[in-house]
């Protein structure tokens, strides 16, 4: 079995764990708060743990296995969410809950979702969409953004760069769309996987008919999360990629914009 | 007739076009901008960009910036103690300047001040390759005592011990205090003739008092400022201006105010010598000439970046080990811009834009230190352009005036870098910092110095178990506290009384009330080593390694311990009770003059060397590591971002530490977010986030640690590349090796 295989049997376990179905515990891995990448404004970011995705560029391997997070109860995270509640409605900003990926654990992230927002910050589910189908209505009416990631632009390429199909992705995208949910999305850019102009068409023609989308965030592939790799024993799979150039990053947003999409 | 109108009708001409109030009758120049000044809630459009002019003085002055890097300093006049008076004038480009004045007869020649100390004179001197006069020295060793003569004269052998161990250092004892800021918008509005009018009546006032001590020197001082007022007339008639009556037109109250400052940095080599609230006193001037039409908008920018020139190149003749201390060649020429009005209107004006446009025409510089008295009430965007010039330049400090506008006035400026003074009211008695980490290992160390193992404070039981329990080690702790407070304030009254008789700031006060107010503004560094410690001795394990004398020199941790910097109380607490009970003991003794006793969290760059001088700390710290600047957490401990950071700083109470708590951030453009409106914005909205939370100053700092390890490889290419640290701007090229990586190695804030 190749490493590539272990890896990817590995997320198929991430699927199979039984979430706390009550929603009042989570895996998290960890929290912080960060400005202008995360959502609009200075925002709290939890990370939760666990994905059933293996993106090759992945820059956060540690938020892979739910087992290697803490168990953090909703109330103890809204704790120290409301330190914070008055900075960041003076500041401009609010709430996002990433990972890993959030929708594997739907009922605990629907919670905290839902106690944000009843605290009045702005809510954001920075989600890759493949766990769209475990987003309940409640959930969704409790999100203000979602930061959809959508990571190439046919299902081959999506799936040797995650291991997953593209398929549930842009029926979650169709779904936020009928919803009218405001979404910015995500395209990490990665030299020899996702600059094909074919991923890139793919990407922005089917975006380009979702009225709901605000922007694209052409995010350009780094090799920052390089050291977290090695300390974790593991192989970084594109630890020989160089990151895009900055034409290929402009070509790459004039191929949106040619779709009349506000790409950045 | 009543006395109103006859005034008016005996009005100086200059002041024509202004509403009259209390100003006309006393000298009340808060009063004069409250009635006259135009607040200005537009945007930045109506900005130019350097004409031609302004560009070849630049252009001209700072051609001789490179030769001065590598030279040390460019030149120097040694045998000519400066004095008001004392220099030829000088010109950059005399046919181009608009505001003219210079220190000495040429641009970055440099002047020896000798009655603040020869041996610091001497020793300047000599790092450059120069000789002092050998009359000026027969003067001031055989004929004028000098401030650090007298100084030494009245330190007690525990003083001594203190300084030389590096407890508490940074003493103003060798060079001018500073700190003091004259109110120079006086000379443009009244004119030198009508300040020397209002000292004889504060003068006159002490006639008939017993003349106890504190009168015969207060009378003697006015007569200082007297002399000194008809200095400053003398030396502007060199440059061919008789500035006795009101400034008439804006170019003439640019030149006003300007040689008032120059008088006073040609006669003190103060630490910080600061340049007050300017913009909107001469956007009243400006405004009037242009609605008059004697000038367009070009005018008023060319005289602002003249003016701006003149402050970019002020200097002074200091050590090479005062400028490792402080970095560069700090002369913190701080102007304070923006603000809110009690009324409510803001204090921004056009000229506040102006102001920081010179950032733009000029390049980004250190000098003169801007500085935003930041509300969130600020016009929204007056608050957009602060940011982008923040962005753009790293060239600005934000201080919170809802913090500063109820306890000062309206009418404040900030002195040095985070020191609220009511403008013309209140001066300061610098008094450095002490070392609050080195003061710990001391009270685990009996008082012996854990690098020397020499007696430094009073010999005390040591903490001799080996795991260190938290409340013998608090309460050693406090004791030692209570011995450093009294030592400290000794120091600095005795600093203090030496710096009026010998140094004493004559310019500087004449442009102040009488009776003045006073600060003994005292102040510390480690505290987040501090306050590291004692939470990791409470909540981890540390045993204390000791040597065969028993002295602790390192420590051990196991487990984990809550750090300041990351808004936990159970650590941040700390951090506030160490802030009130140092404030605490400093109040407890009697200051010189009466002095309100005051503390600031406020390093500068002086956190390296303090680092370099304090041996292993509980906290994990290595022996020599640098401290963190000002009220900073320790590099890296602070781990969930600026925001948690800002946020455990913003605890630290204001009213315990009035003369400053100083944050110093530093973040990557990405961490600000992906657009420049996008970074404006969110940039603005921390600040409105940070200012309301209660947080009093913030250095922002926008670059790319690339950026700084190229800078640091190829100076040449960054002559202007600029930086914050804790409460002053420096030329990054201009900081040593050492200080270089501790900035590289401090905490980046901003997303990979």
């Amino acid at each position: 079995m190749s490493a590539r295989e272990r890896v990817l049997r590995e997320a198929d376990e991430e699927l199979l764990l039984r979430a706390d179905p009550g929603g009042l515990t989570g895996a998290v891995n960890s929290w912080d708060l960060s400005t202008g990448v995360d959502g609009p404004g200075t925002r709290f970011v939890v990370f939760t743990g666990g994905c059933p995705l293996r993106c090759l560029y992945c820059e956060n391997p540690e938020t892979w296995r739910m087992r290697d997070a803490t168990r953090t109860t909703v109330d103890a995270l809204m704790a120290e969410i409301v330190k914070y509640r008055r900075f960041i409605s003076v500041a401009g900003g609010g709430v996002t809950i990433s990972g890993g990926e959030p929708l594997l654990q739907p009922a605990f992230t629907g919670e905290l979702l839902h106690r944000c927002r009843a605290l009045g910050l702005h809510t954001a589910l920075d989600t890759s969409g493949f766990l769209g189908g475990r987003a309940d209505d409640r959930l969704l009416s409790d999100t203000d953004l979602v930061l959809l990631d959508i990571k190439a632009g046919t299902p081959d390429v999506y799936r040797r760069l995650t291991g997953r199909e593209l398929a549930p992705t842009l029926r979650f995208a169709e779904r936020l769309a009928e919803l009218g949910k405001p979404v910015w999305v995500r395209y990490v850019l990665v030299p020899g996987h996702t600059d094909a102009p074919e991923e890139v068409e793919g990407v922005a023609s089917f975006v380009a008919a979702m009225p709901n989308v605000e922007h694209v965030d052409i995010l350009p592939f780094h090799r920052l999360g390089t050291a977290k790799y090695d300390r974790l024993g593991l192989p970084f799979p594109l630890a020989d990629v160089e990151p895009p150039s900055a034409d290929i990053v402009a070509r790459t947003r004039e191929m949106f914009q040619a779709h009349g999409v506000d790409a950045r | 007739m009543t006395v109103n109108e006859a005034e008016r009708t005996t009005a100086p001409a200059a002041w024509q076009g202004f509403q009259d109030g209390a100003w006309r009758e006393g000298i009340d120049v808060r009063d004069f901008i409250q009635r006259n000044y135009r607040p200005y809630e537009g945007d930045g459009a109506f900005l130019t960009g350097p004409t031609e002019r302004t560009a070849a003085v630049w252009a001209k002055v700072s051609g001789m910036f490179a030769e001065e890097r590598r030279r040390g300093i460019h030149d120097v006049d040694v045998s000519t103690p400066s004095s008001i008076t004392s220099h030829a004038p000088g010109y950059i480009d005399h046919d181009r300047e608009l505001v003219v004045g210079l220190q000495t007869d040429a641009p970055l020649k440099r002047a020896i001040m000798p009655a603040g100390g020869l041996r610091m004179v001497e020793s300047g001197l000599a790092a450059y390759g120069y000789e002092i006069d050998p009359v000026v020295r027969k003067i001031f060793t055989e004929y004028r005592k000098s401030h650090n003569t007298g100084v030494f004269d009245a330190y007690t052998p525990e003083i001594l011990r203190a300084r030389k161990a590096g407890i508490i250092t940074g003493l103003p004892d060798a060079y001018g205090r500073g700190r003091i800021i004259g109110d120079y918008r006086r000379v443009a509005l009244y004119g030198v003739d009508r300040l020397i009018e209002g000292k004889r009546a504060e003068r006159a006032r002490l006639d008939s008092r017993p003349s106890t001590e504190d009168v015969v020197r207060d009378r003697e001082e006015l007569a200082e400022q007297l002399r000194a007022l008809a200095e400053l007339k003398r030396m502007a008639a060199s440059y061919g201006f008789d500035i006795s009556g009101p400034a008439a037109t804006a170019q003439e109250a640019f030149q006003w105010l300007y040689f008032g400052y120059l008088a006073a940095v040609k006669e003190q080599n103060g630490a910080a010598m600061s340049f007050g609230r300017t913009s909107t006193f001469l956007d009243i001037y400006l405004s009037r000439d242009l609605a008059e039409g004697r000038i367009d908008e070009d005018r008023a920018q060319e005289l602002v970046d003249d003016m701006v020139i003149k402050l970019r190149i002020i200097r002074f003749l200091r050590t090479p080990e005062y400028d490792e201390l402080f970095s560069g060649d700090p002369t913190w020429v701080t102007e304070s811009i923006g603000g809110m009005g009690e009324d409510g209107r803001t204090l921004v004006t056009r000229t506040s834009y102006r102001y920081l446009q010179t950032l733009y025409n000029l390049g980004p510089a250190p000098e003169p230190n801007l500085t935003v008295l930041w509300s969130p009430r600020l016009p929204e965007p007056f608050k957009r352009f602060c940011a982008e010039v923040s962005i753009a330049t790293s060239s600005l400090q934000y201080e919170n005036d809802d913090l500063i506008r109820p306890r000062f006035g309206d009418d404040t400026s900030i002195a040095c870098c985070v020191s609220a003074m009511e403008t013309g009211k209140r001066m300061q008695f610098f008094g450095a910092r002490v070392n609050l980490a080195k003061a710990l290992l001391y009270a685990i160390n009996g008082g012996r110095d854990e690098i020397t193992g020499v007696q430094v404070a009073p010999a005390r039981p040591p903490v001799t178990a080996e795991r260190l329990d938290y409340d013998e080690v608090r309460a050693a702790y406090d004791v030692m506290l209570d011995w450093l407070a009294a030592t400290y304030v000794d120091a600095l009254n005795i600093i203090h009384y030496m710096h009026d008789k010998y140094a004493y700031e004559r310019i500087e006060m004449a442009l102040h009330d009488h009776p003045v107010m006073r600060s003994l503004a005292c102040g510390i560094a480690g505290l987040s080593v501090a306050a590291d410690s004692l939470s990791a001795i409470r909540h981890a394990n540390v045993t204390a390694i000791r040597d065969a004398t028993g002295l602790a020199v390192d420590y051990r941790i196991e487990g984990d311990y809550p750090a300041y910097g990351n808004n936990d109380d159970s650590a941040d607490r700390i951090a506030v009770e160490l802030v009130e009970s140092f404030m605490e003991k400093i109040r407890r003794h009697p200051s010189y003059r009466g002095a309100e006793h005051t503390l600031s969290v406020l390093t500068i760059t002086s956190n390296v060397v303090y680092g370099r001088h304090t041996g292993n700390t509980p906290d994990g710290r290595r022996a020599g590591e640098p401290f963190a600047p000002g009220a900073n957490p320790m590099n890296g401990r602070d781990r969930h971002g600026m925001v948690a950071a800002a946020l455990s700083i913003a605890k630290l109470p204001y009213d315990r530490a009035r003369d400053g708590i100083s944050l110093t951030e530093t973040v990557t453009p990405a961490g600000l977010g992906r657009t420049p409106e996008e970074r404006a914005v969110n940039l603005a909205g921390i600040l409105d986030g940070y200012t309301d939370a209660g947080g009093f100053h913030m250095n922002v700092n926008v670059l790319d640690r690339e950026t700084l390890l190229d800078a640091m490889e190829n100076p040449e290419k960054y002559p202007q590349l600029t930086i914050r640290v804790s409460g002053y701007a420096v030329n990054f090229v201009r900081l040593t090796r050492e200080q270089q990586q501790d900035v590289v190695h401090r905490t980046f804030h901003g997303s990979l």
